[in-house]
């Protein structure tokens, strides 16, 4: 049996935790540079106020119902997100990190665990233990398979008595199924699913009741086999345990990264070749530093340059350039200067850009790539590696990126003072960095 | 092949990635005795937080515990997996604001106490409800700055 536990709202919980006086009144989280609402609590939905919707265009509701609205404040948000797996950690050995608020736990090895009434019994202790030892509120859903799973922790927050909903026998998932449309069922794309809805299966039982070689042909193959078995409760999903380092920490496990990325929107757009340059340096150095700490290394450097999203033109307005690498690296400097390089090729002088990135791709674990035909190994491959960790922990201890290359800017003027890049995002409603900023640290009265 | 004594070790001895710091790093000269006595330095919070998932750091800023021993500007660590009894201090939220005070039961009915007499106890009302955000189990307390002068 799997669990599915998902966090509910779980922005808007994580600044209630530090704030209870916002309990019951509706709140908002926006995205980096305080573009979109991405996290809504309960009252705010009920007022009607959308996800994804551009804050600017649902700031009068927002100000008409007074709703309090945070900037997004990440620090906060991984770190609580950390001490939620620690919890679920206390329940199986088995977990799996799928996003900052949602982790599959694996039942099967408990193996007291089988009767429904326990299992229910266990997820009630799930979300009680998590709620009460962080603060965050939380739903269950407990299935044979993770795709099944899913809907039931769905489920959960429509009609769950007590946040947690078991769908243990076919007859309990197929009345589930069902009640939900094709497109809802964790892995059928959108495409996949207007596809479906033109032959008429519209429902998730629909699709379940196809046979499974009519899956395999329709639905990409070895996919579409698997996503049937999975709703037929024969689990078949990779499961990708999060692996525990030596001090307890948890990190979700490399085989289920494909990318690593870094991207912001700019407070203001940008045409400055400078500006850009310390922008797309900062993001790669930033996302070098991901790699390491995941012990991977990358191939392929994408950068990423979007124009006004909202400008009447018609045309692309996100523009990439890819460069790759011959060897597999990891290096802070050589990840830069492709980036760099990409970025050059990108650019169209006069062009305002309203947000850029880094993505790298094509990843393998550090020191065990493979030499190009026409690469000899680096004779100074040791001593940048241990360069690299120098640079990881002084920025460990002395703060985010607090030696860095000279191309991605000075973090203090002439005058010692401490200063914001140009491009930097807006968060006008960032909450304190309560758990992680030593100048910041919640206070008590 | 192995180029040095500092290799064979390294891929021998440490599946971990953190290495610790050897005295003795190349395979001249007499190895440090302690080498075989390396020990993790004190990790202050893994000793003090039983547990680390629930536990979370507060600054004070008032002085109503000064008799707990609590000072404003001091750090205290406040558990959430722990059961408040009579006697704790806790940090519990009124009227929507946290606050740090001693949780009492006095004739059936909770009071939070400041550790200071110029704060009267609060009585709990039943409709109000004690909502206890968690207990503190220790204070930092810095012993003044003006006391403490380096060694030239």
């Amino acid at each position: 049996m799997y669990a599915l536990v998902d966090c509910n709202n779980f922005y808007v919980s994580c600044e209630r935790v530090f704030a209870p006086q916002l309990e019951k009144r509706p709140v908002v989280v926006l995205s980096n540079n305080d573009g979109c609402l991405i996290s809504r609590s309960q009252e705010a939905k009920d007022l009607g106020l959308k996800m994804g919707e551009p804050y600017h265009l649902s700031r009068p509701l927002i100000e008409q119902h007074r709703v309090k609205v945070f900037s997004s404040n990440y620090a906060l948000y991984g770190d609580m997100s950390r001490r939620v797996v620690q919890v679920l950690s206390h329940f199986t050995s088995e977990v799996e990190v799928y996003s900052i608020d949602e982790a599959f736990l694996d039942f099967s090895g408990l193996k007291w665990l089988t009767k429904g009434s326990d299992l229910r019994a266990y997820g009630q202790r799930v979300h009680e233990t998590v709620k009460q030892h962080t603060g965050i509120p939380t739903c269950v859903g407990i299935a044979p398979t993770k795709t099944l799973a899913k809907l039931a922790n769905r489920r959960a927050r429509l009609h769950g008595t007590n946040n947690v909903l078991l769908l243990e026998t076919p007859a309990q998932w197929e009345h589930a199924l069902s009640e939900i449309s094709v497109d809802t069922i964790w892995g059928v794309g959108r495409r996949y699913a207007r596809k479906l809805t033109d032959m008429g299966i519209d429902t998730g039982l629909k699709l379940a009741n196809m046979p499974e070689h009519w899956l395999r042909r329709h639905l990409g193959g070895v996919v579409g086999q698997r996503l049937w078995r999975e709703l037929h409760g024969q689990p078949c999903l990779d499961w990708n345990p999060a692996e525990w380092d030596e001090d307890d920490q948890l990190h979700p496990n490399r085989a289920s990264r494909h990318s690593v990325t870094c991207t912001r929107s700019f407070g203001r757009p940008q045409h400055e070749a400078s500006a850009l340059n310390e922008a797309v340096a900062t993001f790669a150095a930033k996302a070098a530093e991901k790699l390491r700490r995941h012990g991977l290394a990358a191939h392929v450097v994408t950068v990423i340059l979007g124009t006004d999203k909202y400008a009447p033109i018609a045309g692309p307005k996100t523009h990439t350039a890819v460069v790759s690498l011959t060897d597999g690296s990891n290096h802070t400097s050589q990840l830069t200067q492709a980036a760099l390089q990409g970025l050059s090729r990108l650019r169209r002088p006069g062009t305002a850009y309203h947000r850029a990135g880094v993505l790298l791709s094509g990843l393998e674990p550090e020191g065990q790539g493979q030499l190009g035909l026409f690469s000899a190994p680096a004779a100074d491959q040791p001593r940048r590696q241990q360069l690299m960790t120098a640079l990881d922990g002084l920025n460990a201890r002395f703060g985010r990126q607090l030696v860095r290359l000279a191309a991605q800017g000075v973090a203090k003027n002439a005058a010692g003072e401490v200063q914001q890049p140009v491009w930097a995002g807006r968060a006008a409603h960032r909450s304190p960095l309560y758990t992680t900023g030593w100048d910041e640290l919640w206070e008590l009265r | 092949m192995l180029t040095s004594l500092h290799d064979f070790i390294s891929a021998s001895l440490l599946t971990t990635r953190e290495l610790p710091l050897f005295g003795c790093p190349v395979p001249a000269g007499f190895p440090s005795p302690a080498d075989d006595h390396l020990d993790s330095p004190f990790d202050l919070a893994r000793h003090l937080f039983r547990h680390p998932a629930s536990t979370f750091l507060a600054r004070v800023s008032g002085d109503s515990m000064i008799g707990a021993g609590i000072h404003p500007g001091d750090l205290v660590a406040v558990d959430r997996a722990l059961q408040p009894r009579h006697g704790s201090i806790v940090v519990a939220v009124v009227e929507g604001e946290h606050t740090i005070k001693r949780l009492q039961h006095r004739a059936g009915q909770p009071w939070l106490v400041a550790e200071n007499a110029r704060y009267a106890p609060v009585p709990v009302s039943q409709e109000a409800g004690l909502l206890v955000w968690g207990v503190v189990t220790h204070v930092i307390h810095a012993l003044g700055e003006h006391q403490l002068t380096q060694v030239k």
